[in-house]
């Protein structure tokens, strides 16, 4: 619990460090005038160091793994296929590369499933794509699993592509 | 310095892992009000009690449902202003009376004509009614009854059943309630007639919890709420800010189980009614799902996953050490206790599939009982213990009903997606949840043994998860 809370702690003040200094970066309210048209197609002024998303938050995760953030299941299942598998190694290098970075698997189940057993499903799913990194090597502290079974929907038609969509596991960047 | 921990230990708090008590508190609204008690009394005019009831047996709703019932405004002795009506006694009798009838024709059993195109007794008709006037009608049951306000400003309600054609009182009784519990009266007088009439327990005096639901599909709030049987007495317990699913009220209506997120996961919490507080059912890091009540009220059986593995457990309402039940790899959950507390009838997909399966209440002699193609989902013991109704899954989702052996089984219901049975207090009735296809829009349905009967429940916004709690003390 001690250990557990010091990490916490220390998360909580990296990750408000992090809030802080995503907010300083925030635009000021009145934007300067735009550069001339005219001026901009024979300026040979090195480009502006690019200004992404910072590390520690879902764009920047997202930015560098792609789709891989999710996913994908069959009807009932929990298995991670060669597809899966690749989404996660992707995943997995970019927590060995950020170890400072924890995170949350959210599992989800479609609508054709009772409300408890999908909630149970979710929760299969998201510890198998949990499991399936820690064998990568990311430390199960990291992470932390989440089910909501049928309950947070992305996909809102009621056809068999949007129920595969919402099978799913989805790593979301605790921040 | 100490200064400084505390500010981290809270921060912490806050990121990381919010206590309980701080969650406890965070989606919850005002306590109910308690519930009043109801005193049954004798009724005021003489009489003995008729014994020995009808002469036909029941065996089929079909066989009672044509039934005329005559249901005029119950009589007062004085119109005296009361709480329970702005209008005085004469206006909440006619009121019972129409409960009364709603209550009769919203469940298909009988042909109830209520007290708005029928002439009204005076008091003194209530013990010697006007058969003359009645017997043209076409009813073949006549029901009495009167209002009266105390000084204490309690009313007593009394109710009378009479035969039209045999002109005699089949049975009366009465009751002391507070004015907030005036319904009360007129459901334990629907309560009297249906039970003398079909010989099946009561169910109308009985209170149902549901979770509501607002918003899109993707975004959906879904709050506690709790209603009595005919939808009236409306509240809801929880504001929305946490998702809360999978109420069951517990037998003494003293608490409600549910599952909440309220600290971020799903975890089950015992809502105590009284004081308008929670705790969690089990201090654990892990998902606990699929609450139920042991039929003396003093264990509750869930689910918890460890590491993707869910299984099913039992531990006392007083707290202490769960135990386990369940050990199969695979999805143990949905426990539901027969009404004699010796065996539990719990849905795992050990087989491969959903399944219904029968263990002793030690988790002993598991074995599997649903063998009819299809899968077995969220099965609900029956207070009769003669039945057990599931969600059964063969292409649409549909309630069902069979034997606790798995014979017998029968299909109630046809939508898309029907889910999550839960019986009336006499088991002769089942509430479910209707999911309309791409819309994802839910309501409280019910329907009958036969599966002839079916209606919807009125709920003033989305419902889902019903949770039919016992009769009334």
């Amino acid at each position: 619990m001690n250990i557990s809370l010091s990490r916490c702690a220390a998360a909580a003040l990296v990750t408000s460090s992090l809030a802080l200094a995503a907010c300083s970066k925030e635009a000021p309210e009145e934007l300067p005038p735009a550069p001339a048209e005219t001026s901009a197609p024979t300026d040979t002024r090195p480009a502006p160091t690019p200004t992404g998303p910072t590390v520690g938050t879902q764009e920047h995760f997202a930015d560098a793994v792609g789709s891989s953030t999710t996913v994908y299941f069959d009807t009932d299942r929990y298995n991670i296929d060669s597809q899966d598998a690749a989404a996660l190694q992707a995943q997995a290098q970019y927590f060995a590369r950020y170890p400072q970075v924890n995170f949350t698997i959210e599992g989800h189940a479609d609508e054709r499933g009772t409300r408890e057993y999908n909630l149970a499903l979710g929760e299969r799913r998201a510890n198998a794509a949990k499991n399936y990194l820690v064998s990568l090597g990311v430390s199960p502290d990291r992470i932390r699993t989440v089910s909501y079974g049928k309950e947070r929907p992305v996909a809102l038609a009621s056809t068999p592509e949007a129920w595969a969509r919402n099978r799913r596991a989805a790593s979301v960047v605790i921040n | 310095m100490t200064r400084t921990f505390t500010l981290l230990a809270s921060v912490a708090a806050l990121a990381c892992a919010p206590s309980p008590l701080v969650a406890q508190t965070t989606d919850l609204g005002e306590p109910l009000a308690e519930g009043g008690e109801v005193e049954t009394t004798g009724t005021q005019a003489s009489g003995e009690d008729a014994e020995g009831g009808l002469t036909f047996t029941v065996t089929d709703e079909s066989d009672w449902s044509d039934i005329g019932v005559a249901i005029p405004a119950f009589a007062t002795d004085r119109n005296r202003p009361t709480p329970a009506s702005t209008d005085g006694t004469e206006a909440l009798g006619r009121e019972i009376a129409r409960v009364i009838t709603a209550n009769l024709r919203n469940n298909g059993l009988f042909k109830p004509v209520g007290p708005d195109s029928l002439p009204q007794p005076d008091f003194s008709q209530i013990t010697s009614p006007a058969w003359g006037s009645w017997s043209g009608r076409g009813a073949e049951m006549l029901v009495h009854g009167y209002v009266r306000a105390r000084d204490d400003e309690k009313l007593v309600v009394g109710c009378y059943l009479y035969d039209v054609a045999l002109k005699d009182e089949l049975i009366r009784e009465g009751w002391v309630v507070r004015p907030a519990d005036w319904r009360r009266a007129a459901h334990k007088c629907s309560d009297l007639i249906y039970a003398r009439l079909t010989g099946e327990d009561p169910f109308f005096d009985s209170r149902i919890a549901y979770i509501a639901e607002t918003g899109p599909k993707d975004n959906r709030v879904k709050r506690l709420a709790v209603m009595d049987s005919d939808g009236a007495n409306h509240r809801f317990i929880t504001l929305g800010s946490a998702t809360a699913l999978t109420p069951r009220y517990s037998p003494d209506y003293s608490k409600i189980l549910y599952l909440s997120y309220v600290d971020g996961n799903p975890r089950i919490y015992v809502y105590d009614i009284g004081s308008g507080r929670q705790q969690l059912v089990t201090e654990n890091a892990n998902p606990t799902l699929a609450p139920r009540w042991s039929p003396d009220g003093r264990h509750i059986l869930y689910s918890m996953a460890v590491a993707g593995n869910t299984d099913i457990y039992r531990v006392p309402v007083t707290g202490g050490t769960p135990e386990r039940l369940t050990s199969a790899p695979g999805i143990d959950i949905a426990g539901s206790y027969s009404p004699d507390g010796s065996k539990i009838v719990f849905e795992s997909d050990r087989s491969g599939a959903q399944q219904c399966y029968v263990m002793d209440a030690d988790g002993t002699n598991q074995r599997r009982i649903s063998f009819f193609g299809g899968r077995c989902a969220t099965p609900e013991w029956s207070p009769r213990g003669d039945q057990i109704a599931f969600t059964r899954i063969a292409g649409d989702f549909n309630v069902a009903v069979m034997t606790p052996s798995g014979g017998s089984m029968r299909v109630l219901t046809r939508g898309w997606q029907d889910e999550a049975p839960t019986w009336a207090p006499n088991g002769r009735i089942i509430q479910f949840f209707r999911t309309a296809r791409n819309s994802g829009r839910s309501s409280l349905w019910q329907v009958d043994l036969t599966g002839r009967n079916e209606r919807r429940l009125p709920t003033p916004v989305d419902a889902s998860d019903p949770a039919w709690g016992p009769i009334r003390p």
